[in-house]
């Protein structure tokens, strides 16, 4: 079946892989947001354990997201990952900082003898979530508003952005307003997470005090969230886009987005109820005394995420576009793998659900029960 | 065509390396003790016995150290290949993004679910499944070694793929023989078992400073029997696939196997070189003795190399300069045949550009006629295509020389351990503790080998190293190299700091 699909279908499907893969680790981001929150919510010894723990038994999920979403552009789209990674050196860069930061931290924080102390790895876990975040929003919105590379008849990547004599290599990304408010966005819609998950993960009955804090959190972070995310939509709405016409020629296109959202109709609706799931999780865990409120603001982030990432590729959009050369632009069409490698790993691809299945499976087994603070006295990070 | 900028190629090298073998430093270690926690496990599951429970908790906490850093280090490597490497990215994309991408689907999603299980579900779960998990985290970290391996075997022995040159990359051809690529077997084989044998010798080492120090010392009695045990009969396979890989390198990577042997001049019934040291003047092409001492086993290089006594070694001469008795071509020759390759290639994209298809045409047949020498054409002379020979040839002879003395160390450890008279033998328990570091040495050599040995390419005889970059100013790459080399090496350092607490706390009262 998987080799009947056309040249054509295989990039579109990749492209939406890509997108669930991203969209998942945006909720996964929770991980993230809950570094953020520490020493706000978490004042003794004992919250903070209780804090660090639930939060350190998935920490690898969204690293390793993160992986593969590297991984996956790389085998689907491998000029873009070239083009982009070598390009937008900087902002990469940064971004694995702080992630390198965060994979010891969990580990190292509590041991005793660790050389740099607990408050630096508390440090380490913050920069991982605010920094991190942000940039990585930076990185996403420049889908929309474009970078400044031109690429030669071999496909090898220039940049050109200097300021003050020094070429800037992507880090430019952060001063568009767009990208810095999906940026912004994204570091609270993660800390909105973040508190949503502690409530769910944590046995409160014997911190009340944390309990508090944490639903204070849920509703301050969103309302902090919300002017960005309406920033970025009426951006999105207005904004001129990167159109390809069929002859392959780029231009700049008034309301491209826009009529991408109404030539694809369900993206609108699945956006729509992404934005409704996500204030439905924080108002029933900020002013009813709901745990639940986790599930159903990541799927609400879930899909608004795929929406983000689906809309700048599609209904002939540039999904990369170049701010200096138009034609050296990529669309999903000209930046992908040969179609045997997309075939082949479109097979691969069918062992997804599985893993995804194994995924599930193990987080409810392990968060059947929530974390208590006997538990946190025993093993905790 | 292109112009290079060498010093920003080399600061991009200094990086890999640097980078590369920092996770090297931690990631035989996880291959192998995840293992043994699972051996661990599954005694104390047999048995039944609390203390194999400590036994298991406390390898546990040491593998948790060092997983957390593994990772950080990791991530960096897969990035790198897009920030420094972007050129050879766009150009392998299509065939190596695949096997990295099936590595982070699968293997690397087994591992990080596993894991948390492994850390925190003795609470949570059944035994049964807590042990499940344990091996599911050994077998994940084993198939993260797979992928990554075939796409550094392929770019040893480049297999499977067709040059495109609208799109001037390879392509995918054939994905089993990229999969099934003798080079990537043989290195998926030596190195997981060379991870095996790294792992109890880090078990040993630490039982025996237990044992030095008269603590734990029923603990450390028996993991050393466990360690030994898997260490002696992986010591046996590191062997048996080490002569395998040796014998790959010689048939796909001939200047490699001369460098690593410092064969200049190539001989028949060839003999290998058991230890010895260079002439630091010997230069290519001229009359000098390479070796101011040598001991040689006779004919063994042959054997080796060919599997045949009578066989043929090329030394470096024979490959730079050719030998025409062997229908061996000069570099000279290949280098004349790829500049016509690059140039028709350049003439192509132009035409295509400026669509004139016939000319288009024309220059693309033109290229097809030497396009597998197209790697040669970015040379500026012969002996650019010459790796070190001292560093690959020291580097080989410290790993083999180590790979028989590690099944010594396990046979003695072992044949005391069985006789419960290992406290008695006094002078054994400091080779005993200093394996682990000697494993270390082992691992590194093994990779500066590999890596070394296979310059100048990047892609074996298609694509050189100095055109595979990214157009970036040197500074940044500098940049990046110091953080790189300051932030691991804090965080090295706080690794040690902490296992050797762990390691003095002992167990069941470490995590
Ligand atoms: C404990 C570590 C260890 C030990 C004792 C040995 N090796 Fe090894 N060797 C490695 C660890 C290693 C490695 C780190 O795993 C390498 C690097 C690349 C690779 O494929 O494996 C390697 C590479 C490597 C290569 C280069 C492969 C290439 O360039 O593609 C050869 C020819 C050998 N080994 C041969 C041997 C022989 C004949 C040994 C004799 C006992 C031996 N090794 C012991
Ligand atoms: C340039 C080559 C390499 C790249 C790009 C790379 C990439 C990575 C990445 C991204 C991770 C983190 C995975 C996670 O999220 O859990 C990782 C960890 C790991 N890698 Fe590598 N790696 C390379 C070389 C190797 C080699 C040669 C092996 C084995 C033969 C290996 C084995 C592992 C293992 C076992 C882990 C698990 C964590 C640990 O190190 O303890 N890697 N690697
Ligand atoms: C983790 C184990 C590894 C170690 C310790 C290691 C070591 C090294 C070293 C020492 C160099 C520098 C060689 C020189 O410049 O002379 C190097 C370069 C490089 N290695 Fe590896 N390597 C490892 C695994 C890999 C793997 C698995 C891949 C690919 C899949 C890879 C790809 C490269 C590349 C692209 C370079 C840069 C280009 C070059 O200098 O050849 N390495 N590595």
């Amino acid at each position: 079946m998987i080799s009947n699909l056309d040249y054509t279908t295989l990039q579109q499907l990749w492209w939406i892989i890509i997108a669930i893969v991203g969209a998942l680790f945006l909720f996964l981001t929770l991980v993230q947001g809950g570094q953020t929150l520490l020493w706000q919510i978490a004042k003794t010894d004992l919250e903070k354990s209780l804090v660090i723990t639930c939060l350190g038994r998935k920490w690898e999920m969204p690293f390793t997201t993160l992986v593969l979403f590297g991984g996956a552009l790389f085998a689907a789209f491998p000029k873009f990952y070239a083009t982009s990674f070598g390009g937008a050196y900087w902002v990469w860069m940064l971004i694995l900082f702080s992630f390198i930061i965060q994979a010891v931290s969990y580990e190292y924080r509590k041991k005793p003898d660790n050389l740099l102390g607990a408050r630096v790895y508390e440090l380490f876990l913050f920069i991982n979530g605010s920094l991190g975040i942000l940039l990585i929003g930076a990185a996403v919105g420049t889908f929309y508003t474009g970078s400044n590379f031109t690429l030669d008849l071999y496909n090898r990547v220039t940049w050109d952005y200097t300021l003050a004599g020094i070429n800037l290599r992507g880090l430019e990304a952060a001063f568009s307003l767009f990208n810095l408010c999906l940026g912004i966005f994204l570091v609270f819609n993660a800390r909105v997470l973040g508190a949503l998950y502690l409530l769910n993960g944590i046995d409160l009955s014997s911190t009340p005090d944390l309990e508090s804090r944490l639903r204070r959190q849920v509703w301050s972070n969103f309302f902090i969230a919300l002017p960005f995310l309406l920033y970025v939509l009426i951006s999105l709405l207005t904004m001129k886009g990167f159109n390809v016409d069929n002859t392959g020629t780029v231009s700049l296109t008034a309301s491209k987005y826009l009529s991408t959202l109404l030539a694809m109709p369900y993206l609108p609706i699945i956006l729509l109820c992404g934005i409704i799931l996500v204030i439905y999780g924080v108002f029933s865990s900020s002013f009813k005394q709901s745990n639940q409120g986790i599930w159903f603001s990541g799927l609400g982030t879930i899909f608004t995420g795929l929406v983000l990432l689906i809309l700048p590729a599609f209904n002939n959009t540039a999904f990369y576009p170049s701010k200096l050369d138009l034609q050296s632009s990529l669309t999903i069409y000209n930046a992908s793998s040969s179609m045997l490698t997309l075939t082949i790993m479109t097979y691969v691809a069918l062992g997804i659900p599985f893993v995804l299945a194994y995924v599930v499976y193990v987080w409810k087994l392990m968060d059947s029960k929530k974390l208590t603070v006997d538990e946190v006295n025993e093993e905790s990070y | 065509m292109i112009d290079v900028d060498l010093s920003m190629v080399n600061w991009a090298r200094g990086q890999f390396a640097l980078t590369a073998m920092y996770h090297w430093i931690f990631v035989p270690l996880t291959l192998g003790l995840s293992f043994l926690c699972a051996f661990f496990e599954s005694i104390y599951l047999r048995t039944g016995k609390e203390e194999w429970l400590s036994i298991t908790k406390f390898w546990m906490t040491l593998f948790g150290i060092n997983f957390a850093i593994g990772v950080a280090t990791g991530i960096i490597l897969e990035f790198q290949f897009g920030t420094n490497w972007s050129n050879y990215s766009w150009i392998v994309g299509d065939i190596f993004g695949a096997p990295l991408a099936i590595e982070g689907i699968f293997a690397f999603f087994l591992e990080a679910t596993f894991f948390a299980v492994m850390f925190f579900g003795w609470n949570r779960v059944s035994k049964r499944f807590h042990l499940f998990s344990t091996w599911m985290v050994a077998i994940g970290s084993n198939l993260s070694a797979v992928w990554i391996l075939v796409a550094n075997g392929w770019m040893q022995n480049p297999v499977g793929m067709i040059f495109n040159p609208e799109t001037a990359r390879f392509e995918m051809h054939d994905f089993a023989q990229v999969v099934f690529n003798p080079v990537a077997v043989s290195k998926f084989v030596h190195t997981s078992s060379s991870g095996f044998l790294m792992a109890s010798l880090f078990v040993l080492s630490i039982s025996c400073w237990y044992l030095i120090k008269g603590r734990h010392v029923q603990m450390a009695k028996k993991s050393i029997i466990v360690a030994c045990v898997f260490g002696l009969l992986s010591s046996g396979y590191v062997a048996f696939t080490g002569d395998e890989s040796a014998y790959e390198v010689a048939q796909k990577q001939p200047m490699k196997l001369a460098a690593v042997e410092g064969l200049y001049k190539g001989e028949t019934k060839a003999g290998i070189v058991a230890a010895g040291i260079l002439n630091p003047h010997k230069k290519p092409g001229d009359n000098q003795d390479p070796f101011l001492i040598k001991m040689q086993i006779p004919y063994l290089l042959s054997i080796l190399a060919n599997r045949s006594l009578n066989s043929f070694v090329p030394g470096i001469d024979d490959l730079v300069y050719g030998n025409a008795k062997q229908g061996i071509e000069s570099v000279e020759s290949k280098m004349i045949k790829g500049k016509k390759a690059i140039k028709n290639l350049a003439l192509f994209k132009q035409a295509k550009k400026d669509k004139d298809d016939p000319k288009a045409k024309l220059a693309l047949e033109k290229f097809k006629e030497n396009q597998e020498y197209m790697g040669y054409g970015y040379l500026n002379n012969p002996e650019e295509s010459i790796p070190s020979v001292a560093i690959p040839y020291y580097a080989f002879h410290i790993m083999v020389t180590l790979g028989t003395l590690f099944p010594i160390i396990f046979a003695l450890f072992l044949f005391y351990g069985l006789k419960d008279s290992l406290t008695q033998k006094r002078w054994l328990l400091p080779i005993g503790l200093i394996s682990a570091f000697l494993g270390l040495i082992a691992q590194q050599s093994g990779w500066v080998v590999a890596e070394v040995g296979r310059q100048p390419w990047a892609i074996y005889g298609l694509l050189p190293v100095k055109v595979s970059t990214t157009n970036l100013a040197v500074g940044n790459v500098q940049t990046t190299f110091f953080m790189f080399l300051g932030l691991f090496t804090l965080l090295l350092a706080a690794e040690i700091k902490i296992m050797l607490k762990q390691i003095s706390i002992g167990p069941s009262e470490g995590r």
